[in-house]
């Protein structure tokens, strides 16, 4: 009788794994930046071409870098979740506004409402590179002392920022 | 309208299906011939009301009815009418449908054509598959209904995804679902030997012609995916080890050894638990290979939209039917007897190690396809499984398979003399090995992977020689002797040279194919394989749906012998806008030339991709030659004249037909 159950206790065994592969997303690749500092940039910002941010300029407060691009579609979905966060002042919102031109970007901005502090202009891509980027929208959380703490992959829905952002900044903010 | 007729067939569907789970079973169990009897009218309803509902959407698409939530996101209205028919299947929703209609399909051919059961068992049949149904019927209802209106309706559909704008994509699901939903015969069958417990070589007699014919679907369903792959992907590779390949790829290694232990089975009373544990495990895979592909567990270049809920729905009905399956299985298989014994060394044992080794090899393609999912689950890493580890793995099972394959059918049943066989064998033997040395010497090249995979071919035809002359000599003269041999054999033989086709043209051009990836301008040219390929000219051409750039590719050999002109395209598609690769190909008996184009340069200059590609043809000819095989083995007279073999076995149940 029971090497007749073996067929069973296998199958078994095997839907327990495939009900635990259902929680988790194939297409999320873990970036080898958390927990490390986040890479140095100065770049010039989309506003005012004279002006620029350098990633010291950031240091001793926690903020969340968005990467976005007036020709992303993806990005259009975001946006508006993104505008209404940033209306709640919980934590400084930069943008890195990746391989675009200028006039899109700042047109984007005017129709869509503005939910960034400033928006850097990464218009060859190089620093998209440095943080690793592969597809926009991208979003990262820094810590006080310049450190990536937590990244989204695709579009920030009001489900990631209630169940992992907030949670995060809470704990960030002590 | 019509979508909500397609719905309320849809809805009726699942009642009737109820129905045909419920009560025919219920006759069954208290031996109610009038209850019994509502199985076969009940299927054909239920066949008619799918069809309905199949049609339906069919409908939506050809009159372009954006209205569905479906059609709008699989068609749009400059599509060509073929592929329009094709989008039913384009996406989740209506590859579901297809999935159903195949299983209603099949439940009518085994109502048409099943007369001569005894009623309990084909009442059994029919409600199993009933159940499935049912399952899948509510799983469309619930979670992905086709039929869903897009208010307010789309002015243009969202096109069907370029990729699958293809003759492939109108033959090659409906094919493949045919033989995965097929092998639901032989699992149906089993359930009710098992329920009704008549587990002998009726049961294994009645099961083989449909296991084969789901087999030989499958078989071409998986050849029809590999071509497509092949020219359409532009890579020039026939098979990816891609987890929805694997899918398919399972239950058909699984279903494999159910027709060579069904035969055990039928003509000895031998492997019964085996056997049937195996029409559960074809099956199973089948719906695991639905529940991989719907679920988007495992990401795949087949990337299919995911939704959590789905998946946890197609679980749950995986873990019912296939846990209650194997429950059952564990309850009723220890009253079955064993069979009659046999020898260490016999057909039996040999079609025993067979089956070890297709299961450990649907095994390994189990493990390979599902370790990353087993790392992630368990927190260990991402990775993924590539073709290294499938070929590593498959070449030493399949090398002792094929061994076996020739030595098989010329064992005796029951008992077998090595020394006997070893001196039918001798020529063979002596003539693969000299064939294969010849055959790399001509070609040029002689190495230890290739002599395997050529001595693998040559092996098996030389082998079917021995066999076929060993059968024919007794009659006075050849033609006589062919034509007293069953038809069952002849499919047996030209399934296994199928076999040999395929591994020779695996093998030739796993190693003599060349690849070139050139920097072109216009008028320059390039030498592959001999031949001489130069870029004419590219221009722009307008397709109904696409924009292409279409270049005019001369080849010549030896000098300036004109052999062909081909014309590969780079498309983009308007409404989704992604660029396509169309492969131009010059297909051969002895070589493919095959032409895809790549990006342009700045500078003007085009990216041409060309291979010389020996053979690769024999990869999908042996596949045919497979599934010709199969079909020569399932028409065999023994199946069709069961109605006598019937008449001298009692049964019971009989006389409730009547």
């Amino acid at each position: 009788m029971k090497r007749f159950l073996l067929p069973l206790g296998i199958f078994l065994a095997l839907a327990v794994f495939l009900g635990l592969g259902l929680k988790h997303d194939p297409r999320e690749v873990p970036s080898p930046l958390i927990g490390k500092p986040a890479p140095a940039f100065n770049l010039p910002t989309l506003g005012d071409a004279q002006r620029s941010l350098r990633k010291e300029d950031m240091l001793g407060k926690v903020w969340m870098l968005n990467v976005w691009a007036s020709w992303c579609g993806a990005c259009r979905e975001e946006h508006p979740v993104l505008v209404e966060f940033a209306r709640r002042n919980v934590v400084p919102i930069y943008g890195l506004n990746y391989k675009d031109e200028r006039p899109d970007g700042l047109a984007w901005l005017r129709a869509g409402g503005n939910p960034y502090v400033e928006s850097l202009f990464d218009h060859d891509g190089r620093i998209g590179i440095d943080f690793g980027v592969y597809g926009v929208p991208e979003t990262f959380v820094i810590d006080q002392q310049g450190v990536i703490r937590y990244k989204q992959i695709g579009p920030i829905t009001p489900e990631v920022l209630r169940d992992k952002i907030e949670p995060l900044l809470r704990q960030l903010h002590g | 309208m019509i979508p909500e007729l397609g719905q309320i067939a849809l809805v009726l569907a699942l009642a009737v299906s109820l129905l045909l789970s419920a009560v025919p079973m219920w006759g069954a169990y208290k031996a109610d011939a009038a209850l019994m009897g509502l199985a076969r009218p009940l299927a054909r309803v239920l066949f008619v009301l799918i069809g309905a509902a199949f049609i339906a959407l069919m409908a939506s698409f050809i009159r372009n009815d954006f209205s569905v939530l479906y059609v709008a996101s699989n068609s749009n209205s400059a599509l060509p009418l073929p592929y329009r028919i094709a989008g039913v299947w384009g996406g989740h929703e209506g590859s579901l449908l297809l999935w159903v209609m195949m299983l209603a399909f099949w439940m009518l051919c085994v109502a048409q054509f099943s007369q001569h059961l005894p009623q309990a068992v084909l009442a059994r049949i029919l409600a199993v598959m009933g159940m499935i149904s049912m399952g899948f019927l509510l799983f469309m209802l619930v979670t992905s209904n086709p039929f869903e209106r897009l208010l307010p309706m789309a002015l243009d559909g969202r096109d069907l995804n370029p990729l699958l704008q293809d003759p492939g994509m109108v033959a090659h699901p409906p094919m493949l679902y045919m033989g995965y939903v097929g092998f639901s015969v032989a699992f149906a069958f089993s359930i009710a030997a098992l329920l009704g417990g008549q587990l002998d070589a009726n049961w294994a007699r009645w099961t083989r012609p449909w296991t084969i014919a789901a087999w030989v679907c499958l078989t071409i369903g998986i050849m029809l995916g590999s071509v497509w792959a092949y020219y359409e992907l532009g890579w020039g590779g026939w098979w990816f080890w891609d987890p929805v390949e694997n899918a398919s790829f399972m239950p058909w290694l699984a279903g494999t050894a159910l027709i060579h232990s069904l035969a055990v089975t039928e003509k000895r009373g031998s492997f019964k638990n085996w056997t049937v544990l195996l029409a559960i495990t074809a099956f199973s895979l089948s719906l695991l290979g639905t529940f991989l592909v719907r679920s988007g567990v495992l990401s795949s270049v087949h990337a299919f939209a995911s939704d959590p809920k789905r998946g946890l729905f197609i679980l749950a009905f995986l873990v019912l039917v296939i846990g209650a399956s194997l429950t059952l299985y564990a309850w009723r298989a220890p009253t079955v007897g064993l069979g009659q014994r046999f020898g260490l060394l016999s057909k039996e044992s040999l079609l025993l190690a067979n089956n070890v080794l297709l299961i450990v090899a649907t095994g390994s393609v189990l493990l390979g396809t599902l370790y990353p999912l087993f790392l992630d689950a368990m927190g260990l890493g991402k990775i993924s499984v590539g073709p290294p580890y499938f070929d590593t793995v498959f070449v030493p099972l399949m090398t002792p398979l094929v061994f076996l394959m020739g030595v098989g059918p010329l064992a005796r049943w029951k008992q077998a003399e090595l020394p006997e066989l070893a001196v039918r064998l001798r020529w063979a033997l002596v003539v693969s090995v000299v064939a294969t040395l010849a055959t790399q010497w001509l070609a040029g090249k002689i190495t230890l992977g290739t002599s395997v995979g050529l001595w693998m071919a040559f092996w098996i035809v030389a082998s079917v020689c021995v066999d076929l002359w060993d059968k024919i000599k007794p009659a006075s003269n050849i033609v006589n002797g062919l034509r007293k041999l069953p038809t069952a054999m002849i499919g047996m033989m030209v399934a296994h040279l199928g076999v040999a086709a395929f591994a020779f043209g695996v093998s030739m051009v796993r190693t003599y194919e060349t690849e070139r990836d050139v920097k072109m301008n216009i008028n320059d040219s390039t030498e592959v394989g001999g031949y001489v390929f130069t870029l004419r000219d590219v221009r722009e051409v307008q397709g109904p749906n696409f924009v292409a750039a279409r270049a005019e590719m001369a080849i010549t050999q030896g000098g300036d012998k004109p052999v062909t002109t081909l014309y590969p395209e780079k498309r983009v598609y308007r409404v989704q806008s992604n660029p396509m690769t169309e492969a131009a190909i010059d297909a051969g008996v002895t070589r493919d030339l095959y032409v895809s184009m790549g990006e342009q340069l700045d500078s003007g200059a085009w990216i041409v991709r060309i291979y010389h590609k020996p053979f690769v043809d024999w990869i999908w000819g042996g596949c045919l030659i497979m599934a010709i095989g199969g079909m020569l083995a399932a028409s065999d007279r023994r199946y069709r004249a069961r109605k006598t073999a019937d008449a001298t076995t009692p049964q019971a149940m009989k006389g409730a037909a009547a």
